[in-house]
């Protein structure tokens, strides 16, 4: 059990231990996995030779806007589909669970033509904007997390007069907690993980996400591996921060998805 | 229509309305517009010239489009039981009364929610022939030097080694199905003298077998569309070994510009998908036990 532990961790305490060693102590074998006297101005320098800044920002707006329409939109269209009785809304439903299993490389093309005609090549829209007209998981978890809510409390409010739109956001979207913090979690990591789409849809350096940035670190100062893992090391610490703050969230999350497999 | 039904209706369609937009705007106009790319010759600069089924023909003369179907195949066929194999065994391990299971959830999970792109440059230095930890591993037992990424008949298994070690989150959803087992039906079975392998195979497995289901869906969905590791790691090298689906669709649009050929093929790899995805129901019936329809 601990050797299989150890196994798993091992590629991540070596970019650590890599990331703080001096150039020659790289290749030494066996490996040094404690360096000795670790050199922390690795992480200085990889923000001196490129905008490390600028990417850890350009990261940050895309999935925080992404992340804020993902929540907007799974609330809105959950609160539609679980709470509200209306003819169509089966169908709705089904197209929803239809999206969720289909392939998405059948519309990366055509997807990139259309935001080529409307000149969004080239901007960050293409990287948040799609979050805001919801993704079917999101909107699958939120309403299945709706449908656990007593119906009761829509009727009271519906008595004291409430429209709709305050039902969800002063009733429904209070109580919604859990679901909303798994949610933020995860179309957060989605985003700031994204590779595919700042590649295709970022050319401009200064506008690249960490991913893009780290690739072209690799690619010019590639031979300077305690570098390299330094730079890889900035891109993968947002993310070990943030799961040591949301562990639960993500355990739930988890748990939300093997729900989402009954 | 009651004036309150027009209201639900109203109130209905204007709730799900993003969605409803996001649907015809990025999935059913584009899909339909891919058609219109199929059918046609494009290279973004000159106007669309038609072609019919000229892609098609191209794609029967074109040997890089069944190697990357085979590739695609071989990665998923092999890479993804695997996968299951060891999230599953893994979860088994971390659902008995263990000390310190949080560390090792967060030791098994971690990996699976890093950057597609920060872990694809680490595993690149892992899997150096020369100075890789791998290796170095494998010497301490007597075995190796492998040239993993730089050999054709390396390179694919490097790649599924390197993707049992991102399991993580399959790994924690069997666990969530694990712990969700009524200990009432383990108990009975034990009653009924049934040893632990048998409460395993026959309590266990058919209560997680939707679980077990989903993550299987999932992952082959997953696996015949990977990109991002293989576009750091080998490019589709060595001679193409690792020239996946997506890759070659990505290199035909991006970097050759044909919109069209590429366009084709993303619908033959829908297709391929939707096949499986489809196969996969059918057979679910057989094995997977859903409560409350026995």
């Amino acid at each position: 059990m601990i050797a299989l532990g150890l196994t798993f961790l091992m590629p991540l305490a070596w970019v650590v231990s890599t990331s703080l060693k001096l150039p020659g102590q790289v290749f030494i074998t066996p490996i040094e996995w404690i360096p000795t006297a670790p050199k922390w101005d690795n992480y200085f320098e990889v923000f001196r030779r490129l905008p490390f800044h600028l990417f850890i920002r350009n990261s940050f707006f895309v999935s925080i806007m992404g992340t804020i329409g993902m929540v907007l939109s799974s609330l809105t269209v959950a609160y539609g589909l679980s709470r509200l009785r209306w003819p169509g809304r089966d169908f709705v439903f089904t197209v929803l669970l239809a999206t969720m299993m289909l392939p998405a490389v059948v519309t990366m093309i055509p997807v990139f033509i259309i935001f080529k005609e409307i000149n969004w090549v080239g901007t960050f829209y293409p990287l948040w904007v799609p979050a805001w007209f919801g993704a079917a998981f999101y909107i699958f978890l939120m309403r299945q997390y709706m449908l656990t809510l007593p119906l009761e409390l829509d009727e009271a409010a519906k008595i004291d007069g409430a429209s709709n739109f305050r039902i969800l956001w002063q009733v429904i979207t209070p109580l919604c907690g859990p679901a909303v913090a798994t949610i933020t979690i995860f179309a957060f990591l989605q985003h700031y993980n994204a590779f595919m789409e700042p590649l295709i849809y970022i050319s401009k350096s200064e506008m690249y996400t960490l991913p893009l940035g780290l690739l072209w670190f690799k690619g010019r100062f590639g031979n300077f591996w305690h570098l390299v893992m330094a730079a890889s090391m900035i891109t993968i610490l947002p993310v070990i921060v943030i799961f040591f703050f949301a562990q639960r969230q993500f355990v739930q999350g988890a748990q939300f998805t093997g729900l989402a497999g009954r | 229509m009651s004036a309150a039904q027009r209201r639900d209706l109203r109130d209905g369609l204007l709730f799900t309305s993003p969605f409803i937009f996001g649907v015809l705007a990025l999935w059913v106009g584009p899909m339909l517009y891919s058609v219109f790319l199929i059918l046609h010759k494009w290279n973004m600069l000159a106007p669309p010239r038609f072609i019919g089924a000229g892609h098609f023909e191209r794609m029967l003369n074109d040997p890089l489009v069944g190697k990357s179907l085979v590739n695609t195949a071989y990665y998923t066929f092999i890479g993804v039981p695997l996968q299951l194999v060891v999230a599953f065994a893994l979860a088994v391990m971390l659902n008995q009364q263990i000390r310190g299971l949080s560390v090792y959830r967060t030791i098994y999970y971690l990996p699976s929610i890093t950057p597609a792109v920060a872990f694809a440059v680490v595993w690149v230095q892992i899997l150096n022939p020369e100075f890789g930890v791998l290796n170095e591993v494998l010497h301490w037992f007597g075995l190796g030097p492998i040239n993993w990424l730089f050999e054709p008949g390396w390179a694919k298994p490097a790649l599924i080694i390197m993707s049992l070690w991102l399991t993580g989150f399959q790994m924690i959803i069997f666990l969530a199905g694990l712990q969700g087992v009524p200990k009432e039906l383990e108990e009975a079975a034990e009653i009924d003298g049934a040893n632990a392998w048998r409460r395993f195979t026959n309590v266990t497995i058919p209560i997680i077998s939707p679980i077990i289901f989903f993550n299987m869906i999932i992952g082959i969905i997953g696996s015949f569309q990977v990109f991002t590791t293989v576009f750091i790691m080998t490019d589709g090298g060595p001679q193409n070994a690792t020239l996946f689906m997506v890759l070659y669709i990505y290199r035909n649009a991006f970097e050759l510009f044909r919109m069209g050929y590429a366009a084709s093929l993303a619908w033959i790899l829908f297709l391929i998908i939707m096949i499986f995805t489809g196969i996969q129901f059918f057979f679910a019936n057989r094995w997977v036990y859903y409560e409350g329809r026995l």
